[in-house]
């Protein structure tokens, strides 16, 4: 049994190694190879992903031998909730405008903090709706709607 | 002397109203973001690109340009007083500032640290305003062939300065390149990895990119670390620096200056690099060198110039060459491509006023600096005891607002997501994202010139090698390649980036 020494090589090894050849098969698979001279769109991504597999490959050779450090642990309390929020954001501005939207970002990222108080989030996503009404759109005249589309 | 009509053109523009506002904008926002730990100019100036779309280029230039050159500023000042860098190129900073802080001469610190940066902004404004014409002409002159191997050396040269090991370095920067590709193939206009979904065939956004991978990952990476901050508000005591303070500093400041112009030239050089190669020499070259780390002053003066004198020089190979040395650069390129304009050495003769204004706008944002930001220092110190807790959510308003505005599509603030969480894997892993971002730009540009090049040698590719100025940014890349992977300075780069974290 071979011992994996610097984890956090291993891993990021692992996933150049996988990208790349996923580059590399998908490219020469679905495109034109074409030739040196007229290179046709497979013959680039195929190069680079081959390239990117080589790299990562010899990445994950060097995690047998040399040791590193372990992965630090993952926080995914903040990471999820603060995507969340974002895309939720996104696919909430129709629906709910900016008003709406703003809330459940602030809301949501702020869950994914330290400590979560109510009232402090509420001002703060108030001053933020204010700001952001007066910079972007009436200040920068961005297109977004203001009100929940049940309400307008 | 052309120079000075072309400056005088610079100075005519950059002090018109509207472009001494941006400016002003530029280093105000520049100064906030570099006083706050946890955002840098990267992920602001990133926040602002789309916003920039409904300015005139030369307005929007002008502006980042001082968000970045800013936060080297407001960097210091947190440096020096909290002993937290608000910025990378202000980690050495920490060490003999904060401690000049804690002996109560706080003041002179700041005040040395503004003066070098200023007087740095001044040489490298004069350095640009000199080394790029030159530059840009020979530029002209090149084929593709001579493109694709300056891009290679660029990209060479930014993973041998990327912290860490030098192997996922390189697979970072392959990895932009290749993300970079996604979309509408412009010679056979085939839908590139793509996968169906109908807005990919543009590509991947550039800002949403970038602001995904520094913007979020880094909010979510600052969320994990608790940490009390230690201020000095009350002692900030007299900015005026002694007589034996400006005696000690000036050297310090001469060759800050230097070494900062000449290390940001380089591809993949800028503020960080040149900011611990300033203080490893004002270490060697004092006649007390234990005084370092217990607050020098060498130790402020000359790191502090040499990180504002590179900021600064390092937008001569954008602006030149088209070319990006660093993450920021690749973000003011991605400004003037929504610009519409064509980035590389025709910028200069197509677009004077931009070139020459932005160039005039950096000396005056800097005198702009020193003469608010030592006065503020008062306010900025404040805004430094706003928690974390209120500014991550607020970034974050403004990232997905300008995300969401740059197509008016969830899809794009999806994608922002999703790189942010990439990003967040690439800091557990160790694996540095600014390459990653220099390839992502260069990607489309290198396999557009690598095909030009290979069509015109008629599919021989010894033309890299036979053409003597490509041949010979090859062969720049290769020696690069060997140095760094010989043992030795293997040690002593992984040594440098080992001091480097705080």
């Amino acid at each position: 049994m071979i011992k994996i020494k610097s984890p956090k090589d291993f891993w990021a090894g692992m996933m150049f190694l996988g990208v790349g050849l996923f580059f590399a098969v998908w490219a020469v698979v679905n495109y034109q190879m074409g030739s040196a001279v007229r290179m046709g769109p497979a013959y680039f991504p195929a190069v680079l992903g081959g390239l990117l597999a080589l790299l990562g490959g010899g990445v994950v050779a060097g995690s047998f031998a040399i040791a590193g450090p372990a992965v630090p642990t993952f926080h995914f309390r903040p990471l999820l909730l603060i995507v969340v929020g974002c895309v939720a954001y996104g696919y909430l501005m129709k629906p709910l405008g900016l008003v709406g939207a703003t809330a459940v970002l602030v809301f949501v990222s702020a869950l994914g903090g330290h400590e979560f108080k109510w009232k402090e989030v509420t001002i703060l996503y108030v001053v933020l709706i204010v700001f952001s009404v007066l910079v972007f759109v009436k200040g920068l005249t961005l297109p977004f709607p203001l009100w929940p589309e049940a309400l307008g | 002397m052309e120079i000075f009509g072309n400056l005088l053109l610079g100075f005519t523009v950059a002090v018109s109203p509207l472009n001494l506002l941006y400016a002003l904008i530029g280093v105000l926002l520049g100064t906030l973001i570099g006083v706050l730990p946890g955002i840098g100019p990267v992920a602001t100036i990133a926040m602002l690109l789309p916003i920039t779309f409904n300015l005139n280029p030369t307005a929007a230039l002008v502006m980042l340009a001082g968000i970045y050159y800013g936060s080297q500023y407001g960097g210091s000042t947190t440096s020096i007083l909290v002993n937290l860098p608000g910025e990378a190129a202000s980690v050495v900073t920490c060490l003999d500032g904060h401690q000049m802080a804690r002996q109560g001469r706080a003041g002179p610190a700041l005040a040395i640290a503004a003066i070098g940066s200023f007087f740095a902004g001044c040489v490298a404004t004069l350095v640009i305003a000199t080394a790029a014409p030159p530059l840009a002409e020979v530029a002209l002159k090149f084929g593709p062939s001579e493109y694709f191997s300056l891009m290679v050396l660029g990209l060479v040269a930014a993973t041998v300065l990327a912290h860490g090991s030098l192997a996922k370095a390189i697979a970072m920067v392959v990895l932009g390149l290749l993300l970079g590709l996604i979309g509408t193939d412009v010679n056979s206009g085939v839908l590139r990895f793509t996968f169906g979904i109908p807005e990919l065939s543009d590509g991947i956004g550039f800002v949403v990119v970038a602001m995904g991978v520094f913007g979020i990952s880094e909010i979510v990476a600052n969320l994990e670390l608790k940490g009390a901050r230690e201020v000095f508000t009350s002692n900030v005591g007299s900015l005026m620096p002694t007589r034996e303070d400006f005696r000690r500093s000036w050297p310090a400041v001469m060759r800050g200056t230097a070494l900062g112009s000449f290390l940001g030239i380089l591809p993949g050089g800028g503020g960080v690099l040149s900011a611990f190669g300033s203080y490893t020499i004002e270490k060697k070259l004092s006649r007390h060198p234990e005084q370092f780390g217990k607050g020098a002053i060498e130790g402020v003066a000359g790191p502090e110039s040499a990180n504002n004198a590179g900021a600064q020089t390092s937008f001569i190979p954008m602006l030149t060459l088209g070319i990006p040395g660093n993450a920021v650069m690749a973000l003011m390129i991605g400004a003037l491509m929504i610009q519409g304009i064509a980035p590389g050495p025709q910028v200069m003769s197509e677009k004077p006023e931009l070139f020459w204004g932005l160039i005039a706008s950096m000396w005056i944002g800097n005198l702009m600096l020193v003469i608010l930001n030592l006065p503020l220092i008062g306010m900025w110190i404040k805004l430094l005891s706003i928690p974390y807790r209120y500014l991550y959510p607020s970034i974050l308003v403004f990232m997905a607002i300008g995300v969401f505005s740059l197509s008016n599509n969830p899809w794009d603030v999806l994608i922002m997501a999703v790189f942010g969480a990439f990003g967040y894997v690439c800091v557990k892993l160790e694996c540095e994202p600014a390459p990653m971002i220099l390839g992502f730009i260069l990607g489309p540009l290198m396999e557009e010139n690598l095909r030009r090049a290979m069509l015109l040698s008629r599919g021989d590719p010894t033309v890299f090698f036979t053409k003597p100025i490509s041949a010979g940014f090859i062969i720049a890349s290769v020696f690069l390649l060997v140095i760094v992977a010989l043992p030795a300075i293997r040690k002593k780069r992984e040594q440098v980036f080992v001091e480097e974290q705080p």
